[in-house]
């Protein structure tokens, strides 16, 4: 076992060319492999690897994949407006961005993701959504399964148990899909829920879809045995093995460089950076002292970082000095809770120390950062 | 390169071009290929050319020029002019013993002719290398894909009269006469092309285009993305075939964008350094990708033409050295660190727009396979110049914080007092006490004990522990002792504050340093956590240092730093050395409306409570 996973090891160090090994491995057609993290960053970092360095003229490659809970939204795609973020950072749920376009899917480890990788030429998302439905009938003929013209699976004609997404590049492309095995369908509703109010933006919205998992199908099915199956449905059709080479994320010496697409997966810049410009125009509701305050917010975001921010307050009830400088400072910070909470509490610091002030100051504060 | 030959398109091959065969390239470009593999492409109607190419024979002393395609006329040849030139390269009448040169690029200008655009260096026909590129037609009427060639030589320069000629006429008829060198003319007279969207695959006609990676201006190499544009779930990165510099996008994001049509206009800029130029070196088949391969033990090495030359120069072979492009493409960086490893010489990457001596001479060298050359490497005499760039970023979140409060810190008179604690007790107390607080499900460090020995002190000095008005009018005793504790995280300095110490026990306020850690890390403290503060330490010790000199967080009027732990010879009451753990630490006061005597003195009383931990038993409330 673990000769044949060295074997093919060293076969997929040829296959990624390295100037020292040069021979050509004698496989045809296709080379299955399987990620053993289940770090989503690491995974998509993958993803980006072979897509950038391996060369797909002679193979073609089917990338497994499963992650911690995590969602992932497509890559021009609005987190604010795909997701409840606050959510996500209470249950320290991850957030990625994938370089692939398409919509937000929800991630744990009861969800197998496929890619399918190929050169550009033979890029074709139909025949591979065909090939997971066939693996899925031939493992359970009563299944009832088949493919939309959206590119989704659905099962029972109704529930998609399956989204797709795809990236091309200059000279490859891979295309990408989910399959809902036994996922946590509560905790995926709730997060795929946004609540921010006011949002308007192009960003690329997705369509809510209701789901299913399998294993609600019949409760034999595992995702284990799915990605089994259609393993062994893409060796058959591409008449190689039915072997499946795991490969570890991390590993620094078999896919050189991937520690830096993996962080450059999980900065700031590009997980909500990227995000096309939007604008949020919203009322604040502030109960204070007994009233209810309308405070009318106008924010534009670009890059994720306010370009231009209008807060609409009654008349003295900030020192006009103060309103000011809040606006100021927000302009040009990101539209992120952790920068906006430093920078209003060290305005706070500097101002006049006055009980009244500071609580309508927090009030205030508090609730611009709900927005975020 | 997959080519089909299809009947049906009018021409008749190049003049001295007879021995080529016509054929098609998959996306319906006509090319003319030769036995060994090499292809040209010939824009126009398919008719030759009209004028004859004359044998201007320039021979020995020629002087060596460079065309560019359409607009860039090439300089006349010395006293053989022969009319309003238009960007002309053309092999001679008779394919003589010579290779057959031919580049063959297509200009607006010349649209029903052969032009070619090159640079020719060096003076000898024998010895040229012509470095051809061939561009796409911009003229509308041809409308046709041309692809990237390379040539071999060119052994001579002839003019061609064109139909078209009258686009460029004037500039062609200035420039003819100004300079023989092309490559140190001033100004650019690029040519426009219109790079076209290509097929996204199944049958896609448009998309949206969602991000723009380059604007108007900026100019970008062959390879570098251009626009991302998303059509049905799939998003695809569209990569430029040229270098040059972008001239006009012709949409903006979100707009729909179609196959086939104008996606951006680049202007090719046969004057810029060393890229677009072309030494170019063997003349393998060429993919209608406009790669240039290179077979090498079977050994495929991407590399720029600036590069081959840069390896042949330095005689490198290209299979030596790992590339660290795409598509492990060998990047000049590559081969400059190849180079310094050789010679031990650090060698920065040369700037871009560097002009190569023109009286050096080329040779038609292939680079690894038939490397014959000297063996020997040879120091690179390129004079070392430093081509880093100072960068400007604008002052944002957690710097801006800092700005401000930095600041408002700046009108305190700050004085300084410092002080050196014996920490043997402590650190025996702290590990006998460490498993008990594990046992609970919290980590107990230091802080806990130095937090709850200020908040004993304050007890004492408690105007430590006040904060003065604007005016320096008023001084406010705050009643509750919210000690601030500096944090280091990954975006800057951030100082949450355990609240109400003067009520907590050590073990409550470590826990509460545990949850501000964990917040603090994950970046999610809240408002309430962040203010309130009326004093600071700032435990700098952990990452190092001894003394010193902190700054006080305004609206709080002290604040203490502590170095770290070390271990120390100190001699106890009965003169004998003994190991100490000594740590300093460093305050800060206002000195407004704090005097020396009493830092001193709560610094003693603070110490004296870290130095025996059980006299802090008598105090606790």
């Amino acid at each position: 076992m673990v000769l044949q996973s060295l074997k093919n090891c060293l076969w997929l160090s040829c296959v990624l060319r390295t100037p020292k090994a040069c021979f050509w491995s004698t496989a045809s057609g296709g080379l299955i492999i399987q990620s053993v993290s289940n770090d989503v960053y690491q995974n998509l970092a993958v993803e980006d690897w072979i897509h950038d360095h391996m060369d797909l003229e002679k193979q073609q490659i089917l990338f497994l994949w499963r992650n911690s809970p995590a969602v992932v939204i497509g890559r021009h795609q609005n987190p604010w407006q795909e997701c409840n973020l606050r959510l996500l950072r209470q249950k320290n749920i991850k957030l990625a961005r994938r370089r692939s376009g398409g919509g937000t899917v929800y991630h744990d480890l009861g969800n197998i993701n496929l890619t399918f990788f190929t050169t550009r030429k033979k890029y074709e998302r139909m025949g591979n959504l065909k090939l997971v439905v066939k693996a899925l009938k031939a493992l359970r003929p009563q299944l009832d399964v088949h493919v939309t013209d959206r590119y989704d699976i659905l099962l029972n004609k109704q529930y998609k148990i399956s989204g797709t997404a795809a990236k091309l590049g200059r000279t490859s492309a891979y295309h990408h899909c989910t399959l809902l095995c036994n996922a946590d369908k509560f905790v995926l509703s709730s997060v795929l829920k946004s609540p921010y109010k006011g949002l308007k933006s192009n960003a690329t919205a997705s369509v809510p879809a209701s789901v299913k998992n399998l294993f609600e199908e019949d409760a034999t099915l595992t995702s284990e045995i799915l990605l089994d199956a259609i393993a062994k449905e893409y060796a058959v059709q591409h008449q190689i093995d039915h072997h499946i080479t795991l490969i570890n994320p991390a590993d620094e010496t078999l896919l050189p460089g991937i520690s830096n697409k993996t962080k450059e997966l999980q900065t700031w810049e590009w997980v909500y950076g990227k995000t096309p410009k939007f604008s949020i125009s919203t009322c604040l509701n502030i109960a204070y002292k007994g009233s209810v305050l309308d405070i009318k917010v106008n924010m534009d975001v670009k890059h994720g970082r306010i370009e231009a921010c209008n807060i609409d307050l009654p008349e003295q009830w900030l020192p006009s000095g103060l309103h000011s400088e809040l606006v100021r400072s927000l302009t040009g910070s990101k539209f992120c809770p952790n920068e906006i909470t430093m920078l209003v509490t060290t305005l706070l610091k500097v101002c006049p120390q006055d009980n009244e002030l500071h609580s309508r100051w927090s009030l205030l504060c508090e609730n611009m950062i709900r927005l975020m | 390169m997959p080519c089909r030959s299809s009947p049906g398109r009018k021409g008749r091959p190049p003049p001295g071009y007879n021995h080529l065969s016509r054929g098609t390239t998959d996306t319906g470009v006509l090319v003319w290929q030769a036995r060994s593999g090499l292809y040209y492409t010939y824009i126009g109607n398919g008719r030759a050319p009209r004028a004859a190419l004359p044998s201007t024979a320039v021979q020995g002393s020629r002087t060596p020029r460079t065309a560019t395609l359409g607009s860039s006329p090439v300089a006349p040849h010395r006293g053989r002019s022969r009319g309003p030139p238009v960007g002309v390269c053309g092999p001679r009448a008779p394919p003589g013993p010579r290779p057959p040169p031919l580049l063959v690029g297509c200009g607006g200008a010349a649209a029903a002719g052969w032009l070619c655009r090159g640079c020719v260096r060096g003076r000898s026909a024998r010895g040229k290398m012509a470095a051809v590129t061939a561009l796409r037609s911009s003229c509308r009427a041809a409308g046709r894909l041309v692809c990237i060639h390379r040539v071999r030589s060119c052994s001579s320069i002839r003019f061609i009269k064109s139909k078209y000629v009258c686009v460029f006429d004037k500039s062609a008829l200035k420039f003819s006469h100004q300079q023989r060198l092309f490559r140190t003319s001033p100004v650019s007279y690029g040519q426009i092309v219109q790079f076209k969207l290509s097929d996204i695959g199944e049958g896609i006609t448009e998309v949206t285009v969602k991000e723009w990676y380059v604007k108007e201006g900026d100019s970008v190499s062959q390879f570098d993305s251009i626009c991302e544009v998303q059509s049905d779930k799939a998003s695809v990165t569209i990569t430029s075939r040229y270098d040059g510099v972008i001239r006009k996008l012709h949409y903006s994001i979100d707009d729909i964008a179609f196959v086939g049509k104008p996606l951006v206009d680049i202007e090719i800029d046969p004057s810029k350094g060393v890229s677009p130029e072309e030494d170019v070196v063997e003349t393998p088949p060429m993919s209608h990708e406009e790669h240039t391969h290179q077979e090498i033990k079977g050994h495929k090495t991407l590399a720029t033409p600036a590069v081959r030359r840069l390896a042949m120069e330095n005689n490198i072979k290209l299979s030596e050295i790992v590339g660290t492009g795409k598509d492990n493409r060998i990047l000049k960086e590559d081969i400059l660190n190849y180079l310094a490893k050789q010679t031990g010489a650090i060698l920065p990457p040369s700037p871009k727009a560097e002009i190569v001596p023109p009286a050096r001479k080329a040779e038609a060298v292939p680079a690894a396979p038939k490397d014959k050359a000297r063996r020997v490497p040879v120091p690179v005499s390129r004079p070392i110049a430093f081509s880093g760039k100072d960068r400007t970023e604008p002052v944002t979140g957690f710097q801006k914080a800092m700005v401000k409060t930095m600041s408002a810190a700046l009108k305190i008179p700050h004085f300084g007092y410092s002080d050196e604690i014996d920490l043997t007790q402590l650190v025996q107390l702290r590990e006998e006490l460490k498993p008990l607080a594990e046992i609970r499900g919290v980590k107990l460090s230091f802080m806990p004990f130095f937090i709850k020995a200020a908040s004993l002190g304050l007890l004492q000095y408690p105007i430590l522990n006040a904060s003065l008005d604007e005016n320096c009018q008023n001084v406010t005793y705050k009643a509750s002792h919210n000690i601030g504790v500096a944090m280091d995280t990954e975006q800057g300095l951030i100082v949450p504050n355990v609240k109400n110490v003067q009520v907590c026990s050590v073990f409550d306020i470590a826990v509460e340093l545990n949850r501000l850690q964990s917040l603090g890390s994950a970046g999610q403290l809240g408002t309430s956590d962040l203010t309130g503060g009326t004093f600071t330490l700032s435990n700098i010790g952990t990452i190092g240092g001894t003394y010193a000199k902190p700054v006080i967080l305004p609206p709080e009027v002290a604040i203490g730093a502590l170095g770290k732990i070390q271990v120390l010879p100190r001699f106890n009451g009965r003169g004998e050395v003994f190991k100490a753990h000594i740590m300093n630490v460093s305050w800060s006061a206002d000195h407004r409306i704090i005097d020396g005597a009493t830092m001193a003195r709560f610094s003693n009383l603070w110490k004296s409570y870290l130095e025996s931990p059980a006299s802090m038993l008598l105090d606790l409330k």
